[in-house]
């Protein structure tokens, strides 16, 4: 690859990303950073500001797909993750594969491939295991639930709660990127939320909160105790938005619901 | 008695039992109905016990009053502890509301023996039934087969859960007569075979008609205690064999043996649940249904145990020198997946990376495989690892030092094999 040259400025849309791609070829610029209105830095390099427009986004997707359909699947996914350069990585790995072709897709351990694969596999893991640990709380016969994931996983997870959950009406919260999946029978979408707020739950919630955690408390045989081996495979930052490791006051009716403090990590 | 109290008793009776997985159904959403199986295919999580097992099932017994007087078990009839039984409405309430927080994947029901197997059974259809169809439970359902029962009950029983079980208890008959009176091994296993051969009449009929009723869709599996018994790791793993071939199980569990009671047959009541040598059979188990190995390859009558120091993979393959070093760039999988340090999915990976160009070893550790194990069972492009010194005292002096680490029972022996 050439020098990087310039920093492109996208409005932070996987669309805009792909304008980014699709200008950086058509005007021979090569990007040193990308960044979002969000975060502006001031840099060396000149910026240059990439306006959206849905039909370059389009042709590189479709140029994806014709190499290989999992191809643009990477590439899809690679953009929900929280890889803290997500866009450079995918960048390099769009070249490559423009570069080289589909035999990239098998270089597992290239360097243009394997910090994507690293990253795609980190988001499925935690889509993975989101699937268990949602929680959802019931109000006036509607759900909700809560999650603060480091990945956008909601765009992946919707495929599994809108099967499972078709006849119901819910909405799930991801706190870390400010958006929810709401979903009613036949419908759903993924909408920006800034703030949310769990309501009180009711005597008949609550009766259920504090029956789940008595069945937590009372499964475990005292005796093969593995705080460390529960640790593994269930992450202790997943625990702030887990019914039976609140306390006291979220199992009573009428009060205070999930704490506002950030999750640890 | 309200349900809180119900649940508590009725969850710790139930709780030494093995089975907590929901993998192999796979059914969508049916209009009007709550839930399906579909991520059941590789198996979810809803929590890990601070034990650290899986909690996947509302796992509870309809009742823990039991006929039986088991000596190793909980609810045996001759033990003073407080019983309850819940209403099939309480179990169902229960179950739908925990399955549409999300709290589980479904229900595991097992029973104590409530006047007779039979009549158990048909209480634990009544439940099941009333799930399934009126509450109109879509989810995952595993029940437990009680041995003793008829066998029309069983097929009842198998058209409503997803999975049935028959546990085994004891690997040994000689176990089952001291410890388990009032079992005998033809009983356990007369339901094991019942339902097998249900699964395949049911695959027939599924071919002809479309809409045949679904039996068990995600077939059988049976748990057994170790460690209450004075049974060999060979006999254990021979029977798991036998059972995977002839009743085609899906899962065999173990359980090591808590002392639960104080009695003269059992292993006194201060003793350490067996956890190094319940992992190593589960280790053992994964080389049996994924790895392609045998039991007879694994132990023998001079080691008829597992080695505590390394895993049943590596104590092979230091036996079998013959076998190795493995060529990584031209070996078929069968042989790749013998290679300590190597699994399903870095095997998966090598057989797709190098249809692209040669790998070399730097490759085979950004892909995934365990390189301090791995490394000195293998060549790439005919060559071992720069450096490495292949003596065979070191190789399996650092494959212990390798696995330490991560075994259950930190307080190790001394190496007193050097």
């Amino acid at each position: 690859m050439s020098m990087p040259n310039v920093i492109f400025r996208y409005d932070g849309s996987f669309e805009g990303f792909l304008c980014c791609v699709f200008d950086s070829y058509v005007y021979k610029e090569y990007p040193a950073h990308f960044q979002t209105p969000e975060h502006l830095e001031q840099s060396l390099f000149p910026a240059r500001w990439v306006g959206t427009d849905s039909r370059h986004a389009e042709r590189i997707l479709v140029s994806l797909e014709k190499i290989d359909p999992y191809a643009k699947e990477l590439v899809i996914k690679g953009f929900l993750t929280c890889a803290p350069n997500r866009e450079k990585l995918l960048y390099a790995f769009i070249r490559a594969l423009y570069d080289i072709g589909r035999p990239l897709l098998r270089q597992l351990s290239d360097d243009a491939v394997l910090p994507l694969l690293k990253a795609v596999r980190h988001l499925d893991g935690e889509v993975h295991l989101l699937k268990g640990f949602v929680r959802f709380s019931e109000f006036e016969g509607m759900l909700a639930g809560e999650i603060r994931p480091k990945n956008r996983v909601l765009p992946l997870l919707r495929y599994h709660f809108c099967d499972r959950m078709y006849n119901e009406v819910f909405l799930l919260y991801d706190r870390t990127h400010r958006e929810a999946l709401v979903h009613k029978p036949g419908q759903w979408a993924i909408i920006p939320l800034e703030s949310f707020k769990m309501a009180a739950p009711s005597a008949a919630e609550a009766q259920y909160r504090s029956l789940w955690k008595r069945f937590y408390d009372t499964i475990e045989i005292k005796e093969r105790h593995n705080p460390r081996l529960r640790r593994t495979n269930m992450p202790q930052r997943y625990w702030s938005t887990m019914t039976e490791f609140q306390d006291e006051a979220f199992f009573t009716a009428g009060s205070e619901s999930l704490p506002e403090k950030k999750a640890t990590w | 008695m309200d349900v809180m109290e119900k649940l508590t008793i009725l969850t710790d009776a139930a709780k030494y039992d093995a089975a907590c997985t929901s993998s192999g159904a796979q059914r969508g959403h049916r209009k009007g109905y709550i839930g399906n199986t579909s991520s059941s295919l590789a198996g979810c999580c809803h929590t890990f016990s601070g034990d650290g097992r899986c909690v996947t099932l509302l796992k509870v017994l309809m009742t823990n009053c039991c006929v039986y007087d088991c000596k190793y078990c909980v609810n045996r009839c001759s033990n003073d502890t407080r019983r309850a039984v819940f209403t099939p409405e309480e179990l169902a309430d229960l179950t739908i509301q925990f399955y549409r927080r999300n709290y589980i994947e479904g229900l595991f029901l097992s029973s104590g023996v409530l006047q007779s197997p039979d009549y158990t059974t048909e209480r634990m259809i009544r439940c099941l039934d009333l799930l399934r169809n009126h509450y109109r439970f879509n989810g995952y359902i595993h029940a437990k087969a009680i041995p003793g029962t008829s066998p029309e009950l069983v097929t009842q029983l198998g058209l409503l859960a997803d999975r049935l079980s028959v546990n085994i208890e004891l690997p040994s008959e000689s176990g089952l007569k001291t410890l388990a009176p009032n079992k005998t091994r033809k009983a356990i296993f007369r339901p094991m075979g019942l339902i097998t051969n249900t699964l395949h009449e049911n695959k027939e009929e599924l071919v002809k008609y479309r809409h045949a009723p679904k039996f068990a869709p995600a077939g059988q599996s049976t748990q057994m205690i170790i460690g209450a018994t004075p049974d060999s790791d060979r006999h254990i793993l021979s029977l798991t064999q036998a059972l995977y071939d002839r009743y085609q199980l899906r899962r065999v569990f173990y359980s090591a043996y808590v002392p639960v009671v104080e009695n003269t047959l059992l292993p006194s009541i201060d003793t350490k649940p067996p956890l190094l040598r319940e992992h190593r059979l589960y280790q053992a188990d994964w080389l049996l249904r994924f790895y392609g190995f045998r039991a007879e390859e694994l132990l023998d009558e001079e080691n008829p145990n597992f080695n505590t120091l390394v895993d049943p993979k590596c104590s092979w393959a230091l036996s079998h020198p013959e076998f190795f070093p493995v060529e990584v760039n031209t070996a078929d999988r069968e042989t790749l997946l013998r290679v300590p340090g190597m699994g399903v999915t870095s095997v998966r990976r090598i057989l797709y990376a190098r249809r692209a160009r040669k790998l070399e070893h730097a490759d085979l550790r950004k892909m995934g495989v365990v390189m301090k194990r791995a490394q000195y069972f293998i060549t790439c492009k005919g060559r071992v690892l720069e450096g490495l010194q292949v003596r065979q005292d070191s190789i399996l002096r650092n494959l212990i030092a390798a696995e330490r680490a991560a075994l259950p029972q930190p307080e190790m022996e001394q190496l007193s094999l050097f």
